[in-house]
């Protein structure tokens, strides 16, 4: 079931053909291409290629061969897992589930035509696109750094060498020294991610670095899960972090990747590690498509479609949907509607209210486990909060480790659903 | 499962008693409309400062009378908030309704807002100056969770196995389809009674995990019912 380039530079002549002639649809089977294979992407294109049994013709577009999931990529800067036990490859996809698997970069959409064309040239024809591109940096959010700067000072807020090279760069700290974090503006991609990420560096620094230290600096005047974050480092790193919110110019930094220097307010600090974690927005091919408001791209709550174009629905990271936070669970949660709703439009499926649901667990030591998630709906204006939890202060040992536990258990179950 | 059963018959006598009270939440431009019977006394907004009233910024989820400052609150309000009193949805529109009988010594000079509507419409309004669930996830919600009425009858409910089929698919991003437990218990082949009765403790909060009390909240007894249908067959 695997195709390759020219099967779709083939594909994409013949559809640009049918395209002449209105009314695609009721023509052959019914074509769906997803861009990003990710908690999003990979979730929507299975459950539609699972649920539709060959209806509809389904092609995920996604760069890499192999996928390394952002949720998890933390615990491997701490040493709680390995690089390889957070990739993922897509054969699955392709060889039970009949997806037609295509590694390259989406670099255009044609919306008039409904078509997307890749860097490799092909143009593949849609009659409903799938948008879940995750993130890409606000360009000029942090003074002094832009990505070519990323192997100076990286952001390893999308996972993989990223993630490898930050890791590598606490392992070569010298003793003593500093890591800097530049913390991210509202909204980004994991509330509690930058936070979980200072904790697992603190662990691993404890471990082979223990006079160093650790800085961030921060735009808000708060964060998820501070009270318990704060807790845990006072408990286990304590006198190693400090946080430098708005009120201490959090707010006003600069860097200079070259000088490897922080600028707070004012202040300069000489970094060993500065990790800048920029202002971020809808994945580019979201703005490429013309559909974001903003920074972001608006979705209609009840079936993810695009406020802009109703053949188009965006997933996940990019979207302006209301109060779900930016994480692979939300994506993947969001990805089931879209995709029921998609089959009921292209193939009268049975459509059910939509149901959204999120939970983020977030590691702070060893076996110190802790979780917030809540249960959504959709209204006219947005997805709603209906109800929540939250690991609270003060928890007992056993039940920290079984929360850290539950999220092994998580990230074995949400895989699975992404990648079969 | 005895002592759950026994819990529960209890519970489902308890709860037909209980009214079912699916309300909306509020319309924030009508609220805004409503609000000008508040901001005589209150500022919200930015750069909303204490006047009068304290300003009303950042109140969902804040302890009564904890507003940072100067701003000087009536004795039995500061009694409130240190016995625990913490502004929510249901918390502020008891309040508005009247606030005396919330907090008997309170300054605020204010009748009360007789309309259940209106008081929806203004905490709607008020909801968007506090944390958004988006950046910091534990905030306050911005929807009404619906109250579901449960009946004796419910273990009779007979599930149907495709509208479970597609509700595992909440189920499945925890919860794997072949069964195999790893820090999350397996939830395939079970007697349909035992998924039912469980769902329902959990529902009820008799048992005591928040993922589950919240997943199960959610749920009516038929997609109980459908859901237990469905993953009983599951191998």
């Amino acid at each position: 079931m695997k195709l390759n380039r020219r099967a779709f530079i083939g594909t994409g002549a013949a559809a640009a053909a049918t395209l002449a002639a209105p009314q695609v649809m009721g023509q052959g089977k019914p074509r769906v291409v997803v861009i990003g294979g990710g908690a999003g992407g990979a979730t929507a294109a299975r459950y539609i290629a699972k649920d539709s049994d060959g209806a509809i013709d389904v092609t995920l577009v996604e760069p890499t061969r192999k996928y390394y999931t952002c949720f998890f990529s933390n615990l491997y800067i701490g040493g709680f897992r390995k690089l390889s036990s957070i990739g993922h490859s897509y054969g699955t996809l392709a060889s039970d589930y009949g997806i037609n698997v295509v590694h390259d970069w989406a670099t255009g959409i044609d919306r008039d035509a409904k078509t997307v064309t890749l860097a490799g040239g092909a143009v593949l024809p849609y009659d409903r696109l799938i948008l879940s591109p995750g993130i890409d940096f606000v360009e000029g959010s942090v003074p002094g750094w832009d990505v070519t700067q990323q192997h100076k000072m990286p952001h390893a807020y999308k996972a993989g060498s990223q993630t490898e090279l930050l890791k590598a760069q606490v392992e070569a700290m010298p003793e003593g020294g500093l890591y800097a974090m530049v913390a991210p503006p509202n909204p980004y991609r994991c509330p509690p991610g930058p936070y979980e990420r200072v904790s697992m560096v603190a662990h691993l620094l404890k471990e082979i670095n223990p006079t160093a230290k650790i800085l961030i600096a921060d735009p808000k005047p708060k964060f998820s899960k501070q009270a318990l974050f704060q807790e845990g480092w006072r408990k286990h790193y304590s006198g190693m972090i400090e946080w430098l919110g708005p009120d201490f110019g959090g707010g006003n930094v600069s860097v200079n990747a070259d000088e490897m220097t922080l600028d707070i307010d004012g202040t300069v600090e000489n970094v060993d590690v500065c990790n800048v974690i920029p202002a971020q927005k809808a994945g580019r091919i979201c703005e490429l498509a013309g559909i974001t408001e903003g920074n972001w791209a608006p979705v209609v709550p009840h079936t993810m479609q695009s406020r802009v174009d109703e053949n188009i629905h965006v997933l996940g990271d990019s979207t302006d949907q209301g109060d779900m936070p930016k994480s692979g669970f939300s994506a993947n949660s969001q990805a089931k509607v879209a995709a029921m709703a998609l089959r009921g439009s292209l193939t009268g499926a049975k459509v059910f209210p939509p149901k959204f649901t999120n939970t983020c667990w977030s590691l702070i030591d060893t076996n110190d486990g802790v979780k917030v998630g809540a249960s959504y709906e959709a209204t006219d204006e947005k997805i709603s909060k209906v109800d929540g939890f939250i690991s609270q202060t003060g928890e007992d040992a056993a039940l920290r480790k079984r929360t850290y536990e539950e999220s092994l258990g998580w990230y074995a179950g949400i895989t699975e659903d992404m990648f079969g | 499962m005895l002592t759950i059963q026994r819990a529960l018959v209890a519970l489902c006598a308890a709860a037909v008693a209980a009214q079912a009270q699916a309300q909306d939440f509020g319309d924030p431009e009508n609220g805004a409309e409503v609000f000008q019977l508040c901001s005589g006394c209150h500022e919200v907004g930015r750069g909303a400062e204490n006047g009068i009233g304290p300003h009303l910024n950042g109140i969902f989820g804040r302890k009564a009378a904890s507003v940072a400052g100067d701003y000087r609150y009536s004795e039995d309000l500061q009694r409130a908030g240190a016995d625990g009193l913490v502004w929510h949805l249901d918390t502020l529109d008891a309040y508005l309704e009247n606030p005396k009988a919330l907090v008997t010594g309170t300054r605020m000079s204010f009748s009360g807002l007789d309309d259940p509507q209106e008081r929806a419409d203004v905490l709607a309004y008020l909801r968007q100056f506090s944390d958004d669930p988006q950046n910091i996830p534990e905030a306050d919600p911005t929807a009404r969770a619906p109250e579901v009425e449960l009946s004796p009858a419910t273990l009779e409910i007979v599930g149907d196995p495709a509208y479970g089929e597609y509700l595992s698919s909440e189920c499945t991003t925890c919860h794997q389809r072949d069964g195999r437990d790893e820090g999350i218990p397996s939830i395939v082949g079970w007697p349909e009674e035992d998924f039912v009765v469980a769902m329902h403790a959990y529902k009820q909060k008799v048992r005591p995990h928040p993922v589950m009390q919240m997943m199960a909240r959610r749920l009516t007894d038929e997609e109980i019912a459908a859901l237990a249908a469905y993953f009983k067959e599951v191998e």
